[in-house]
C-alpha cells in the first residue's frame, strides 16, 4: 500500500484539472513543488488518511479536460491523495466512462440498447461509422499506463470519436447519444430523438445541443409528477410555490418519531428495484448508536430501459433535496450523497443547482430551516458502471474503490458507506416522502392497493405511440398503461412487453389484464423492478432483443464473482445456441443424438446455467441476469436467429 | 521486568501511535500490519524519524527530527501537554512520583525552542503533543532509533515520561512498547541472557532469588554482574577477557567501529561460535558447532514482543553434523565434568518454571492449547496479562508508584565539523536482516546493495549522481559506496544500511560510544564528509 510512483508526471492542464477538485497541492510529498525547509520537517496525510474518496471526482476532473486519464495524471491524483497509482489504477480501469488511453476530445456515446434498437440505434451506428470511421470501444485496457502525451501529436489523430455505449436512461426518446467534449470548459449533453449523424457531428464539434423533449402522463391526481414541467426547477421560489418545502417544515414539527411513524404507516416499498419497506429502513438507522450516519440517495439509474428518476432529477431538482434532508432529519444523519449517473448531465446540474441555492437559504448546512440540525449533501458523478445501482456497490464507489458489492450482511443499515449507518434510497421512493409528510402515512396510503400503496413512476419505451415516463395509482392494469402511452404504435399487436428491465422478465400479450402491482406481479412471476414497460410490437426480433441483454451483462458484470464473471459469458454464448445461430459443441448434432441419448439440450444446459447464476452470484445483478432470456424461453418468443 | 506493557491486538485497538525512532513497516512488517488495522479503525499515527520513512508515509503527521533530539522533543511534548492542561491529573497523583521535579526539568522546553533544537515545525509538536494526550486510548512505540543513542537509557525515559504524564500505561489500548527486532529477542532476555539477571529477571544480586538457583543446580551462581557486549569488548581491549564463545551473533560485522571489534576477536586466546552458519565471526574461530535452526529443527520456545511464549518444533532433521543448541551444550557441560543427563526441551522448561514465578503457570501442555501464554503467568490458573501495570490503576495503587525520571537532552558524541559536516545514520530495509547472515542468500527483487542515501539537493550540492561510487570518511574509518538519492533525507543527513558487509563496512564508520547504563553503541549518529573520487581522464 506504500506510494510506489514510477514514470509519468503531470502536464500543467492536468495538474490543473486536479487542483480545480482538490484545492492546490499543500506540501511537496502531496505533489507541490520540495520546499525542503518544510519538507524536509514534517508530512501531513499519509496513506494511513488517505483522501480516497476524492478519487473518482479526481480522475473525472482530468478526464474532463483532457479526454482521458494519463499515467502522469495518475501519479499526481495519487500523490494528492495517498494512494497507491497500482490501485487507483483497478479503480480507473473500472469505470466505461473514464479512458486509460488517449481519446480524441469529443466523443459521442451512441445507446445501441434495447430501446434505442427499437428506433434505429444501429442504422445511426452504421451512418457515424460512414462519417468517423469504426467505433472506438476498447477491448481491453492497455497492459499498462500510458505515459502523459507529450505532444498533441500523441494523441488520437482523429478529433472526434464515437463508442456504443448501454442504456443512456432516454429510452422515451431514443435513439440517444451522450456527447462529451473534453477542455477547459468541458461539456456534456444529450441528443435525442434520433439525432442524425451530421447532428452529431455538430455536437462533436461545439454546437448547442437543443433540449430533449419530455412526455409525461398521468391517470388521475398527479402526485410525483406534480410539479414536473410546471414549476421552474432551477428556481428556489417557484419550487416554494408549488408547494415545496411545506414538508420539511412539518417535518421538523412534528419530530423523527412521528416522521418514520408517518412513513411506516404509509407501507411505502422501495422503488429502485427491491420493494424493501422504507420506513423500517429508517428506523433501522435512527436505531444505530454509531455515527456519523449516512443519506446516500440511489440516482445510478442504470437498467435498461428506466429513466424515471433522470425525470425526477431534471424537473424537480428540489424535491429530491427536501426528501433527502427529512429522512436525514428523521435518521440522525448529517451527510449526504447524492450518486448520480455519468451519463446525466442535465440532472447532475439541477441537483447541483439545487444544492447551491437551497445552501444559500439554510435548507442545507449547519441549521437546515433553524431546526438546530446539520445536514449537507454531496454530488458523486458515476463512471459508467451499471454495477453501482446495487447499493453496497454504490458505497464502495463513494469510497473511492472499485464498485463491487459486498456481501451482505451486515446490510447497510447498520454497516454502509465508510462503515457507519446508512439509508440508502432510491430517488422517486424519497420524493413519495413529501406526500407521505404532509398527508399522514395512513391517508396517503389509500392510493393504491393495499399491498402496493400509493403512484408508481412507469417508463413506456418501445413500440408505444407516446413513449414517455406516466404516473399511475398502483394497481392500474398494463393494458390501461398501454393505452394511457397511446397504444401500440400504428394499433399493431402486441408480442409481449418486458417489465423490469433487462433484469426482470417478458409477459405475453394474455397479460394484458395483469394490474400493476408488487404483489399481482409476483404472483405472475414477473416483478415491477425500476418500472420499466417495455412494448415489443409483433415485428419485433426478440432474438437481437436477449443478445444485447446478454452482451450487456457481460459489459456489466464487475468480475467479481465466478457464477456471475463466468455465468454471463457462457449465457451469452448459450444464446447464439438457443437462437440456431451457431451450433454449439455440446449440443448433439442429429447423428450423434441417437447414441448420445442423455445429451442436455441447449434448453437444459441454459437452465442449469440460470440456477447457479441465480443462487451463487454474490449481488443482484448475477441473480436475475437470466431472468430476461428465461421468460423470453418460456414464452416461446425465441423464434430464430438474430435478423442481421 | 523488560518487556513491551502490551499485546499486539491492543494496536488494533488504540486511539493514537507514536512510532519513535522506528520503521516498523520495514524493520517489523508484522507488527506492523497490526498497527495498519489499527489504522483502518480510525487510530492516528504520528511518526518522529529524522527520515520520512516508508513507515511516515502513513502517518498523519511525521515529525522529521535531528538526530539525537528525542529528549528535546519529548520534553517540548510534556511542556505543552503540561501548559495546555491536557496532564492526566488523576492518574499523576494517584500513580506516580517526581512530577514538581520533572515539571521543573521540562519547563525550559517551549515549542521554539524545540523547534530550534530539533527541527520539527512546533505547529507539528503541537498537534503530536495534544493529540496523544486528549486520545481516549494511545500507544508509544520505538525501537533503535531510540536505543542506538550514547543517551539510550534517557531516551526511552523521555518516552515513558510522556506516558505516565498522560496515563497511557496500563490499561487497555494503553500502553509503551519497544519493537523487538527478532522473534525471540524477548525470549533471550527473560532466559537470562542478560549480564546482571537470572532467568524470569531475577538479579544476580538478590541473595534470596539466587540461593534457589544455587540449590537447584547444585553449584555456587557468582553474585556479580556480567559484562554487556561493549562492556565485553572493552574487557578484552584491558586484556581481562581471553576466551568468548558466541552463539548465533556476528559481533565482527555488527559492532560499531568494526576496526575495533576485528582486532580484539583475532586477539582472543579461545574464541568458540555456535552458529548455522559460517559467519565471518565463525571464520576467526578456533571451534565451529554447527547448530541446527530454532524454528524448525530444534524443540523450545520463543518469546515475542508481546511477551507471549509459544512453542517451536523440530519438524525436519538438521542437516550434516548440525544438532540443536541444547544437546550441543549437555556435551559441552559433560566435557567440563558437569553430566546433566540429556534432559528434552520440555524437561528444561519445566526447570524453568519451578525457578521463574513469571512462567510458573506454563507448561507445554497450555502453551499448545492457548497458542501460547504472555508473561506473568503464576500458576496454572493463571490466564496470562495481555498488558502489564494495570495495578496502577487500582487504588490505591498496588505496589511502588510510577517515578517520573527527568531527563536533558545531550547532542550524539560524534559532533559534526567543517571537516565531518554529514550526519549519517544507519538502520535497516525490509528485505534485509542485520549484517545479511540470515537474508542474504535469499533473492529479493528490492534488494539493491549498500548505499550511501542521500538528499537531492546533497546530491546536487556535492556534484554526485545515483551510481556513482564516493569515498564516506568518519573520524573512524572510511568507506566507498554508491550514491542513492532519496528524498526522504533533507540536506545534511544521510542514510546507510549495513547489511552488505562483504560489499561495504559501514561499521568502519560508525561510532561504538556507548550508553553507560545500556551498553548500546551509538549506531545512529556518526558524523561525516563525503569525498568525490575522481576518474583519471
Amino acid at each position: 500500500m506504500d506510494l510506489h510512483i514510477v514514470g509519468g508526471e503531470p502536464t500543467p492542464e492536468e495538474r490543473e484539472a486536479v487542483d480545480a477538485v482538490l484545492g492546490p497541492a499543500t506540501s511537496g510529498w502531496r505533489g507541490a513543488v520540495r520546499d525542503v525547509d518544510r519538507d524536509g520537517r514534517t508530512a501531513d496525510g499519509g496513506a494511513g488518511v488517505s483522501a480516497r474518496p476524492q478519487l473518482l471526482p479526481a480522475f473525472h476532473a482530468v478526464q474532463d479536460r483532457t479526454g482521458w486519464v494519463s499515467r502522469g495524471a495518475l501519479n499526481y491524483i495519487c500523490r494528492r491523495l495517498s494512494v497507491p497509482p497500482a490501485d487507483a489504477w483497478g479503480v480507473l480501469t473500472f469505470y466505461h466512462l473514464l479512458s486509460t488511453a488517449p481519446r480524441p476530445l469529443a466523443v459521442a456515446h451512441v445507446c445501441d440498447d434495447i430501446a434505442c434498437r427499437l428506433r434505429g440505434a444501429e442504422a445511426l451506428c452504421a451512418a457515424l461509422e460512414g462519417r468517423l470511421g469504426p467505433a472506438s470501444n476498447p477491448t481491453s485496457g492497455p497492459a499498462h499506463p500510458v505515459e502523459s502525451a507529450a505532444s498533441p501529436e500523441g494523441r488520437s489523430p482523429a478529433s472526434f470519436g464515437w463508442q456504443r455505449s448501454p442504456c443512456l436512461g432516454h429510452c422515451d426518446a431514443g435513439s440517444a447519444v451522450l456527447v462529451t467534449r473534453a477542455g477547459a470548459s468541458p461539456t456534456r449533453a444529450v441528443l435525442a430523438p434520433a439525432p442524425t449523424a451530421d447532428a452529431i457531428v455538430a455536437a462533436l464539434e461545439g454546437q448547442a445541443v437543443p433540449p430533449v423533449p419530455l412526455t409525461l402522463g398521468v391517470q388521475g391526481q398527479p402526485r410525483l409528477l406534480a410539479r414536473a414541467g410546471a414549476a421552474d426547477p432551477i428556481s428556489l421560489d417557484s419550487y416554494r410555490a408549488h408547494g415545496g418545502y411545506r414538508a420539511l417544515a412539518r417535518a421538523i414539527a412534528i419530530g423523527p418519531d412521528a416522521v418514520i411513524a408517518e412513513v411506516t404507516a404509509s407501507k411505502l416499498l422501495g422503488r429502485g428495484g427491491a420493494a424493501f419497506p422504507t420506513g423500517r429502513k429508517w428506523e433501522a438507522v435512527r436505531r444505530q448508536p454509531a455515527t456519523p450516519r449516512y443519506v446516500v440517495c440511489n440516482a445510478d439509474e442504470s437498467e435498461p430501459g428506466t429513466f424515471k428518476d433522470r425525470v425526477l432529477l431534471e424537473a424537480d431538482p428540489f424535491a429530491v433535496v427536501e426528501s433527502m434532508t427529512i429522512c436525514a432529519l428523521a435518521t440522525g444523519a448529517t451527510h449526504g450523497f447524492l450518486y448520480i449517473r455519468g451519463e446525466y448531465p442535465l440532472g447532475e446540474a439541477r441537483m447541483a443547482a439545487a444544492l447551491a441555492a437551497a445552501r444559500a437559504a439554510g435548507l442545507l448546512g449547519d441549521s437546515v430551516m433553524g431546526s438546530g440540525a446539520r445536514f449537507d449533501i454531496e454530488i458523486r458523478r458515476g463512471g459508467g458502471a451499471y454495477i453501482c445501482g446495487e447499493e453496497t456497490a454504490l458505497f464502495n464507489s463513494i469510497e473511492g474503490k472499485r464498485g463491487e458489492p459486498r456481501s451482505k450482511p451486515p446490510f447497510p443499515a447498520e454497516f454502509g458507506v465508510f462503515g457507519k449507518p446508512t439509508v440508502a434510497n432510491n430517488v422517486e421512493t424519497l420524493v413519495n416522502v413529501l406526500d407521505i409528510v404532509l398527508e399522514g402515512g395512513n391517508a396517503w396510503a389509500t392510493t393504491g392497493t393495499p399491498g402496493s400503496a400509493g403512484p408508481r413512476l412507469f417508463c413506456l419505451s418501445g413500440h408505444v405511440a407516446r413513449p414517455g415516463l406516466y404516473e399511475v395509482p398502483f394497481g392500474a392494469t398494463l393494458r390501461e398503461l398501454i393505452d394511457l402511452a397511446g397504444g401500440v404504435t400504428d394499433g399493431r399487436a402486441v408480442k409481449a412487453v418486458l417489465l423490469g428491465g433487462a433484469a426482470g422478465s417478458f409477459v405475453g400479450p394474455d397479460r394484458l389484464d395483469l394490474p400493476l402491482t408488487f404483489e399481482a406481479a409476483r404472483d405472475a412471476g414477473a416483478t415491477l423492478g425500476s418500472g420499466v414497460v417495455m412494448v415489443f410490437d409483433d415485428t419485433a426480433d426478440l432474438t437481437d432483443t436477449l443478445h444485447r441483454i446478454a452482451e450487456f451483462f457481460t459489459h456489466e458484470s464487475c468480475g467479481q464473482c465466478v457464477p456471475c464473471r463466468v455465468g454471463t459469458r457462457r449465457q451469452l454464448e448459450l444464446m447464439g445456441t438457443l437462437s440456431g445461430q451457431e451450433v454449439h459443441s455440446s449440443v448433439p448434432s442429429a447423428s450423434s443424438a441417437a447414441s448420445k441419448p442423455s445429451a442436455p439440450s441447449a434448453a437444459q444446459v441454459y437452465a442449469e446455467l440460470a440456477t447457479a447464476m441465480r443462487d451463487a452470484s454474490i449481488c443482484g445483478l448475477g441473480q436475475t441476469a437470466s431472468a430476461a432470456i428465461e421468460s423470453a424461453l418460456r414464452l416461446g418468443l425465441i423464434t430464430g436467429a438474430r435478423r442481421p | 521486568m523488560g518487556g513491551g506493557t502490551s499485546c499486539y491486538q491492543e494496536i488494533e485497538e488504540t486511539d493514537c501511535i507514536l512510532l519513535w525512532g522506528s520503521n516498523a513497516r520495514e524493520t517489523h512488517p508484522i507488527f506492523f500490519h497490526h498497527l495498519l488495522k489499527g489504522l483502518k479503525r480510525g487510530a492516528r499515527l504520528f511518526t518522529v524519524d529524522p527520515r520520512r520513512t516508508s513507515s511516515a508515509e502513513w502517518a498523519d503527521v511525521w515529525l522529521g527530527l535531528d538526530v539525537g533530539t528525542d529528549i528535546a522533543l519529548a520534553n517540548a511534548a510534556a511542556r505543552e501537554i503540561i501548559a495546555a492542561g491536557l496532564v492526566n491529573t488523576d492518574f499523576v497523583d494517584a500513580a506516580t512520583d517526581g512530577f514538581d521535579a520533572y515539571r521543573a526539568s521540562v519547563e525550559p522546553w517551549t515549542l521554539d525552542r524545540a523547534e530550534a533544537v530539533t527541527g520539527v515545525p512546533a505547529d507539528a509538536i503541537r498537534t503530536m503533543a495534544h493529540t496523544y494526550a486528549t486520545s481516549p486510548r494511545a500507544m508509544l512505540c520505538w525501537t533503535l532509533g531510540i536505543t542506538e543513542h550514547h543517551t539510550a537509557v534517557d531516551n526511552v525515559l523521555s518516552l515513558i515520561n510522556l506516558a505516565l504524564l498522560t496515563g497511557h500505561v496500563g490499561t487497555w489500548g494503553s500502553g509503551i512498547n519497544p519493537l523487538r527486532g527478532q522473534n525471540n529477542v524477548q525470549g533471550g532476555g527473560d532466559m537470562g541472557a542478560l549480564p546482571d539477571r537470572l532467568p524470569g529477571f531475577q538479579h544476580v544480586e538478590d541473595d534470596e532469588a539466587r540461593v534457589k538457583f544455587d540449590r537447584a543446580w547444585g553449584v555456587t551462581v557468582p553474585p556479580v554482574r556480567g559484562w554487556h557486549l561493549s562492556g565485553m569488548f572493552d574487557a578484552m581491549e584491558r586484556g581481562e577477557l581471553t576466551a568468548v564463545y558466541v552463539i548465533g551473533e556476528n559481533p565482527i560485522q555488527s559492532e560499531a567501529d568494526q576496526h575495533r571489534a576485528i582486532r580484539l576477536m583475532q586477539g582472543l586466546d579461545t574464541l568458540v561460535v555456535q552458529d548455522l552458519f559460517l559467519t565471518d565471526t565463525a571464520r576467526l574461530a578456533d571451534v565451529v558447532l554447527p547448530a541446527a535452526a530454532g524454528a524448525f529443527e530444534s524443540d523450545g520456545t520463543v518469546t515475542s514482543s508481546e511477551r507471549r511464549v509459544q512453542r517451536s518444533r523440530r519438524v525436519i532433521d538438521p542437516p550434516g553434523e548440525a544438532r540443536e543448541d541444547l544437546a550441543i551444550i549437555f556435551d559441552l557441560a559433560r566435557a567440563l565434568g558437569h553430566d546433566w543427563g540429556r534432559p528434552d526441551a520440555e524437561a528444561v522448561w519445566n526447570e524453568l518454571r519451578r525457578l521463574s514465578p513469571m512462567h510458573g503457570g506454563m507448561s507445554y501442555a497450555r502453551l499448545e492449547a492457548l497458542d501460547g501464554l504472555q508473561w506473568p503467568c503464576y500458576d496454572e490458573q493463571h490466564p496470562g496479562e495481555a498488558f502489564l501495570h494495570a495495578r496502577l490503576w487500582e487504588r490505591p495503587v498496588v505496589g511502588p508508584r510510577a517515578p517520573f525520571s527527568p531527563v536533558e537532552h545531550r547532542p550524539p558524541a560524534d559532533a559534526l565539523s567543517d571537516d565531518y559536516p554529514l550526519r549519517l545514520t544507519t538502520g535497516r530495509r525490509l528485505a534485509e536482516y542485520n549484517t545479511g547472515v540470515q537474508t542474504g542468500a535469499y533473492a529479493s527483487p528490492t534488494r539493491r546493495g549498500e548505499t550511501l542515501d542521500l538528499s537531492p539537493e546533497d546530491a546536487a550540492r556535492y556534484g554526485v549522481t545515483a551510481g556513482e561510487s564516493v569515498r564516506v570518511v568518519s573520524r573512524r574509518g572510511a568507506v566507498v559506496v554508491p550514491v542513492f538519492v532519496d528524498p526522504a533525507l533533507r540536506p545534511g543527513l544521510a542514510f546507510m544500511t549495513f547489511h552488505f558487509p562483504d560489499q561495504v563496512r559501514t561499521n568502519e564508520l560508525t561510532n561504538d560510544v556507548t550508553d553507560p547504563k545500556a551498553g548500546t553503541a551509538e549506531f545512529k549518529a556518526t558524523a561525516v564528509r563525503l569525498e568525490k573520487i575522481e576518474v583519471p581522464a
